[in-house]
């Protein structure tokens, strides 16, 4: 693992990845390719990047030893990488700036964008203003009605947001949709994939795009404590928080990593979204990932209380390093999160993401058990006001 | 000769240009399929093209969309699919059979699986919309053993490179997409399709179809003076989701086919 050197030329981590597109979409995705592998290396291209989130995301996120919390637990020490300070409230801006930088490049002045829980709308529809190109969001309608205050910052930004009426009505019909509005566009569209998924060479660029993440970890981490956590934990829907915090220390083999998936009402309720934990391998949205399918390969509805993990796949990397057994993936229900959720509120004055809760939720698991000397690293990937609405509904409360 | 070959050697004796039309298995019921694959051979179909049903079809109008939504609605399985191709084949051995689909439910069978019940049904080709030839090549491989065609798509952004990789893969046709856009969509580019037609008929001997937002007839027509197959699928699709009731579906995409027949051989 000292070498880690995925995906291959043909976007495949093992066997998953790949491109799985229709004819027309090829043509793109080929030119995405070479544009991607010119400018990832350039010294200019990085040089912007680099001054992007310093001064536009306020790069670097801090780490925050949550000692209120540890103490509480009684166990390991937690620490959280602050990805909810980012300018937006999110990891997610790191990918959209880098995917609109290139989109410029390229030429295109149209972007357009999926989003789930509304954050990597909110990412696209930022960067879109920031450049000066027209954005148009697809979002499910189920997800237009819970993240109604993420709908109405889009369209404050200047971004069309399309409700999806098809299916489920949620991220994965939003996907379906801005790849049907992508080969529509072709010419002038660039497509900003707000996860590790897709066809190559989204997962890797997207990831690469979120790796200062982890890379910022890995000095941090020594700096605050003197060495690297024993275990780095994230939520995993599509997968682009902790491909971002998994990625640089993939080779750093004594760090155990956690995937922290979507329990929903429990993995034996059916009503879930971790695709990892329970589900199987097979081909969607442009790549072979482990799905949640029934026994004829269609996609089953999935469920969960925080909209960005409501995803039945999930980013082809995920689906190898669990294969390979380098990250391992359980499962937090939505009980679990929302727990997390008002624990870190009341012990530490941060409100999470109810997705970002997942991974705390975990955190809080492990902690208790383990000895007072051990580090864990949670990637809060966002901040929870958009949330606020959710959490009340569950309390009872109509805000 | 393959059903394939010898019915697009018929047709150029003949002086005429294929029909294709394109139909969801198991829409609007499952039992109406074959009296439906039945009528459009009668009315003047010369290869069927069947929807296999799936959740997520990406490269598809909300036409096909619903189709396959209703279908799965009913319960419909690609081995429901597989089914209705070998009651047809009970009484027809002549008109060659497609079947159009995504890659996960055929994974999901099984690749092996697959091609080896393709065969005992009867089926001819196979299109897989999100697998580019790269990716097929497993299933490729698999289909070749039983002399099953793997129909590929050309379209407007394929390079000339792409055409001419691709036009060496192909048997069967080739299916050429008319737009950039999803089934069932507008503002096709009769001088584009025309043009790339032509490019890809310098790189190959096999046929040519071509599909996508073909509305009506004369379009049709327009369309097989360029090529040797003309594929109508959402027009069809709708004329099925307009039929009062599920038991006029089979007279209905007859008598629709009859029209494009008619209008595309120059009868009046």
């Amino acid at each position: 693992m000292k070498s880690y050197n995925m995906p291959d030329q043909d976007g495949y981590f093992g066997s998953y990845g790949g491109a799985f597109v229709s004819e027309t979409l090829v043509a793109a995705i080929d030119e995405l390719k070479r544009q991607y592998a010119h400018f990832r290396d350039d010294p200019e291209f990085k040089a912007e990047l680099a001054h992007e989130l310093r001064h536009y995301v306020g790069r670097p996120s801090p780490v925050y030893h949550a000692k209120r919390l540890s103490d509480h637990l009684g166990g390991a020490q937690i620490y959280l990488k602050r990805e909810d300070l980012n300018h937006t409230g999110a990891h997610k801006v790191n990918n959209t700036i880098g995917q609109a930088m290139l989109a410029r490049r390229m030429g295109k002045a149209r972007v357009i964008a999926e989003t789930g829980a509304g954050q990597h709308g909110v990412a696209t529809a930022t960067v879109a203003a920031r450049y000066g190109m027209e954005c148009v969001v697809y979002m499910g309608s189920e997800d237009v009605r819970r993240q109604a205050q993420n709908v109405y910052r889009m369209k404050l930004l200047g971004a069309k947001v399309v409700p999806v009426e098809s299916g489920s009505k949620t991220l994965k019909d939003a996907l379906n949709e801005a790849m049907r509005d992508w080969v529509t566009h072709i010419d002038d569209t660039f497509y900003i994939i707000g996860t590790v998924a897709g066809p190559h060479p989204y997962p890797e660029m997207v990831r690469d795009f979120n790796a200062v993440v982890g890379r910022e970890c890995l000095t941090q981490m020594p700096e605050l404590v003197g060495r690297q956590p024993d275990v780095v934990l994230a939520c995993v829907g599509g997968g682009s928080n902790a491909m971002g915090i998994f990625y640089n220390y993939i080779p750093h083999q004594q760090v155990q990593l956690i995937g922290v998936e979507a329990g929903g009402d429990g993995l034996a309720s059916g009503r879930h979204a971790a695709s990892l934990s329970a589900g199987t391998p097979g081909v969607l949205h442009g790549n072979r990932t482990y799905l949640l399918q029934d026994a004829h390969g269609q996609i089953i509805e999935t469920h969960s209380i925080s909209a960005g993990l409501d995803y039945p796949g999930v980013g082809p990397e995920h689906a190898w390093l669990k294969d390979s057994g380098r990250a391992s993936y359980v499962a937090i229900t939505d009980d679990e999160a929302l727990h997390a959720f008002h624990t870190l509120c009341r012990l530490e004055g941060i409100l999470p993401a109810l997705e970002s809760s997942h991974a705390v939720a975990q955190a809080m698991k492990m902690a208790p058990s383990m000895g007072q000397d051990k580090i864990l690293l949670v990637n809060l990937s966002g901040r929870g006001d958009k949330d606020m609405a959710t959490v009340a509904e569950r309390s009872g409360l109509l805000l | 000769m393959s059903r394939m070959a010898s019915t697009f050697q018929r047709l150029a004796q003949q002086g005429r240009k294929a029909l294709i039309p394109f139909f969801t298995v198991g829409d609007p019921q499952l039992e109406l399929s074959l009296p439906v694959m039945q009528a459009l051979v009668a009315e003047g179909a010369d290869i069927l093209e069947l929807g296999i049903p799936f959740s997520d079809p990406m490269a598809d109008g909300p036409t096909i969309q619903r189709a396959s939504e209703r279908a799965l609605k009913n319960g419909v399985t690609l081995t429901d699919v597989l089914a209705v191709v070998t009651e047809f084949r009970r009484e027809n051995q002549t008109t060659p059979v497609v079947l159009m689909g995504y890659a996960n439910p055929i994974e999901r069978l099984g690749l092996d699986t697959f091609a080896t019940q393709c065969q005992a049904a009867g089926v001819d080709g196979v299109l897989v919309v999100d697998y580019p030839p790269f990716e097929a090549r497993r299933l490729k491989e698999a289909l070749g053993r039983y002399g099953i065609d793997m129909i590929f798509l050309l379209s407007p952004t394929s390079t000339e490179q792409r055409i001419r990789e691709i036009s060496e893969l192909a048997t069967g046709y080739l299916y050429y997409v008319s737009l950039r856009g999803v089934t069932g969509a507008g503002g096709v580019d009769l001088e584009e399709v025309k043009a790339q037609v032509q490019r890809i008929k310098t790189h190959t001997q096999i046929p040519v179809g071509v599909g996508f937002g073909i509305r009506d007839g004369h379009m049709a027509r327009r369309m097989a003076a360029m090529a040797d197959a003309v594929v109508v699928g959402s027009r069809l699709v709708e004329e099925i989701e307009s039929s009062p009731s599920p038991e006029d579906v089979p007279q209905r995409v007859g008598s629709l086919i009859r029209q494009f027949r008619q209008t595309m051989d120059g009868v009046q």
